[in-house]
């Protein structure tokens, strides 16, 4: 990559009499990486292979599945929807085998669009999807308000032994495919679609808030992420979909591995950038486009007239230091100008590496898994880390005052506990309603830590995640308490035994 | 109104730290620097009573407050180490030879005995001469793999047990996303232990205690301290990969200073897929001494300089390394890919 001797000059010249690499007849209409050059028609070719060789290859999507495909109006993920339109209309045995649905969310809220805006984007995107003919659901983000604390633990995937495997799943559909006609399908979604844009102002105020809370843009950025993938979690949930698939590009997955880097994400890199996201357990995250670079989109969709809609997100025209996504992707975008291979090496590091999925366990608490992000935490403090290396600078910085402090809600819960009063909803523990940064940190994996330490106030956050946490913190420390408990009956046990006299 | 230190209160403080934020005046700056290398020395097991450790010097801040830090400490909380310095000379004039005068004038302040070891006595080349027949883009990766050996064989001259060099978390990060950015797999799983694997014969053990503190702070110790430093960038360093690493992390640190270490968190916390292709250790069947591959990269290098194919080791060109063992003449093509561009 950095040798010497590498060329990347002298061949725009001979563009004009190069041929086409693949059938070697037509003439170049474009060049995708460095020097393969394609004809118009091996181009189309092309671009629709890869998407069925992604599919196909990972066999992760079972026929008469339900997908989820996730819109947000740039060209990759409205390339994702050609994709997926071109490749259920085929004829058999090649068509694609699922069922789809859109889902499009309007964070105009967040991103400090004015209503008009947001309506008109909403209209453009809505006459889009109905050309497609698949159930559409348009969603403004301001319906975070009113999710359910489901949405914040993983659901099991069917370990059903039934199940049937990849291939036999493919054979039994064709067997059945008699009986099933197109019009009864194409008839029954056709009625589904939901257009939910609506929202109170209530709602309004308290998004508004909530981003307002937050000091910096990264956090910001990785705030809307995570709320915009539980939203996409639980519309998914509610309406029977399994897979949710969504349009990142090789390119943006790159900036996204990077910055996941400088994030602290480093334990879950696989799942943020690979092809297949596990973590939620009844729904998958796939990623179909993750081997198209931005620049083999942007040519098919010019040249092929995808419709698309550009709606500004929170970091569209800020300079480049705004945020540390931000900054990585002008330094990805740079970096690629004078290395081609930039993008594709950083893709290829990524496909190494693999999340660590902890031992499927029936006792396995969701407690262990992080509260926004649900990853497994990564916090456990290993003797020579860098996370042990930070809680020792924080303690020598600060007068020694601070300890008690902390101890103190903790230890005020554990006696109102052991009293054998009754915790209810108009008992003692429920006074402390809103959760300190400390409450939350301890439920947190590393990088959600950091996206909460930059909010001003912990109590703006949705209704949901806040009971959550309060969950959480009460079921552990009645955990605590038992294990006390235990250990001194324990310690009673033995001290009798030693008493009576060995057998 | 003055800000007062946010650990003992009492005193005015004169330094924002660049770590945590918290305002502290010097003598806490002082002893929680110390204190949280002592910490990482501790935690991560690095030395044990009664060794002998060889600290990497080369007269620039790190290596200095390295020296400075290990003899407090030493002293401080009686880890009966003895201490040594080794300077490695890799003949660049104007940059090398000054830095040196300051390795010697350290030897003296600390009171430390010192050996220095060159690149004209262990390979024939200084890295003048070499720059002069690789050029200005590929020169680091000679100097870094001729340096490592450097250490290995100054230290085994001087028969130590370990030998601690001065990478502090600013190079621990970038290390970590230039391997990312380069896509080297074997490296990025490596790079973010505190010590070297010590197995294997003929390899000292290399540690880092200064891993987790922030170059910044190492700068405001020694400028506190006033601390005898050479401060200048190799003069051949700006056209190095590394740069556009060390670019952007300083602007990460500008947006969020706890970056650097966060990149360190993730660098340790990523996990390899099993399956991946791994380098295997074995022994350089040259020199003996270890490497992954037949021979050793310094092995190659010095090859290609010898027969005047500079880029021999540059790239990928296994297959040509089986060919150099059994000294067979390599073909027309393959000279001419190897040979330096011309200017």
């Amino acid at each position: 990559m950095c040798q010497v001797e590498e060329d990347y000059n002298g061949l725009e010249s001979e563009l004009n009499n190069l041929c086409c690499m693949k059938c070697k007849e037509g003439t170049a209409v474009l060049i995708i990486r460095v020097n393969d050059a394609f004809c118009r028609s091996c181009f189309k070719e092309y671009f629709i292979h890869k998407f069925r060789a992604m599919l196909g290859k990972n066999r992760v999507i079972f026929p008469q599945e339900k997908v989820l495909l996730a819109v947000s109006g740039g060209t990759a993920s409205c390339s994702m929807l050609s994709q997926v339109q071109e490749g259920l209309s085929r004829e058999a045995p090649k068509k694609l085998r699922f069922v789809p649905g859109i889902i499009y969310i309007d964070d105009g809220g967040a991103c400090g669009r004015s209503a008009e805006e947001r309506q008109r984007s909403n209209a453009l995107l809505k006459s889009i999807f109905t050309e497609t003919g698949f159930t559409y659901f348009i969603v403004s983000l301001e319906q975070v308000f009113s999710l359910p604390t489901s949405v914040l633990v993983p659901g099991t995937s069917d370990p059903d032994p039934s199940n049937p495997s990849y291939k036999q799943a493919v054979d039994q559909y064709i067997k059945e495919k008699q009986t099933l006609t197109e019009e009864n399908v194409a008839s029954a979604v056709a009625q589904l679609n939901i257009e939910d844009s609506a929202y109170s102002p209530e709602h309004k105020l308290a998004l508004e808030r909530l981003f307002s809370s937050m000091k910096t843009l990264t956090a910001k950025e990785d705030m809307l992420q995570t709320l915009r993938q539980h939203l996409i979690l639980h519309i998914a949930r509610e309406n029977g979909y399994s897979k949710v698939m969504m349009g990142d590009s090789c390119s943006r997955l790159a900036v996204k591995l990077l910055s996941n880097i400088a994030l602290g994400r480093g334990a879950a890199l696989a799942s943020d950038t690979g092809f297949s996201d596990p973590r939620y357990g009844d729904v998958v995250i796939v990623r179909p486009m993750r081997d198209y670079s931005s620049k083999e989109i942007a040519f098919y969709s010019r040249m092929f007239n995808v419709p698309s809609v550009f709606i500004s997100g929170l970091d569209t025209k800020t300079h480049d230091k705004a945020s540390i996504q931000r900054l990585t992707e002008s330094f990805v975008t740079n970096l690629q100008f004078d290395f081609p291979s930039t993008v594709s090496t950083i893709y290829r590091t990524s496909e190494k590496l693999h999340t660590v999925m902890p031992p499927q366990s029936q006792t396995a608490e969701p407690a262990s898994k992080c509260l926004l992000c649900l990853c497994t935490l990564d916090t456990k403090v290993d003797k020579a880390s860098a996370f042990h290396a930070t809680l020792v600078s924080e303690q020598l910085s600060q007068i020694k005052l601070q300890d008690p402090s902390l101890d103190a809600p903790a230890q005020s819960a554990e006696q109102c506990c052991t009293e054998g009063q009754g915790c209810g909803p108009g008992g003692c523990c429920s006074s402390n309603r809103l959760p300190s940064h400390q409450d939350l940190k301890t439920l947190l994996c590393y990088s959600c830590r950091l996206t909460i330490k930059d909010m001003v106030a912990t109590n703006t956050l949705p209704p949901y995640i806040i009971t959550e946490a309060e969950k959480r913190q009460k079921r552990w420390e009645i955990l605590l308490h038992n294990l006390n408990i235990s250990f001194i009956k324990k310690k009673k046990c033995c001290h009798l035994l030693t008493l009576s006299k060995p057998e | 109104m003055p800000v007062q230190c946010s650990n003992c209160v009492q005193r005015r403080a004169v330094l924002k730290r660049p770590k945590t934020g918290h305002s502290l005046c010097k003598d806490c700056f002082f002893w929680a620097f110390e204190e949280e290398i002592h910490q990482t020395i501790v935690s991560a097991g690095l030395f044990n009573r009664g060794e002998t450790v060889a600290i990497g010097a080369s007269g620039g801040k790190d290596s200095t407050v390295l020296a400075h830090v290990m003899k407090v400490l030493n002293e401080r909380y009686d880890y009966d180490l003895n201490l040594l310095l080794l300077s490695v000379d890799e003949g660049i004039t104007g940059y090398r030879d000054d830095s040196l005068e300051t390795v010697k004038r350290n030897q003296q302040q600390y009171e430390l005995p010192l050996k220095i070891v060159s690149y004209e006595e262990l390979y024939g080349w200084t890295m003048d001469a070499i720059v002069k027949k690789v050029g200005l883009k590929n020169n680091c990766t000679f100097c870094g793999v001729f340096r490592r050996q450097a250490l290995d064989r100054g230290a085994m001259m001087l028969k130590v047990d370990k030998i601690c060099t001065g990478h502090n978390a600013d190079d621990v990060a970038e290390t970590v996303l230039m391997n990312v950015l380069r896509g080297d797999i074997a490296r990025l799983r490596r790079c973010t232990s505190i010590s070297t694997a010590s197995d294997g014969e003929g390899a000292i053990p290399r540690c880092k205690p200064l891993k987790y503190a922030y170059e910044k702070e190492i700068v405001l110790y020694a400028y506190f301290k006033k601390l005898d430093y050479f401060s200048t960038e190799c003069i051949y360093s700006p056209n190095a990969y590394r740069g556009h690493a060390r670019a952007f992390l300083k602007d990460l640190e500008s947006i969020r200073p706890s970056s650097i270490i966060d990149v360190i968190h993730s660098g340790e916390t990523l996990s390899i897929k099993e399956g991946v292709k791994m380098p295997v250790q074995g022994t350089c069947s040259r020199c003996g001494y270890i490497s992954s591959q037949a021979l050793c990269k310094s092995c190659v290098l010095l090859e290609g300089l010898n027969r005047g194919l500079p880029k021999l080791g540059i790239g990928k060109h296994h297959r040509l390394h089986g060919k150099i063992l059994a000294q067979e003449p390599l073909t027309e093509q393959e000279e001419k890919k190897l040979k330096a561009v011309d200017f």
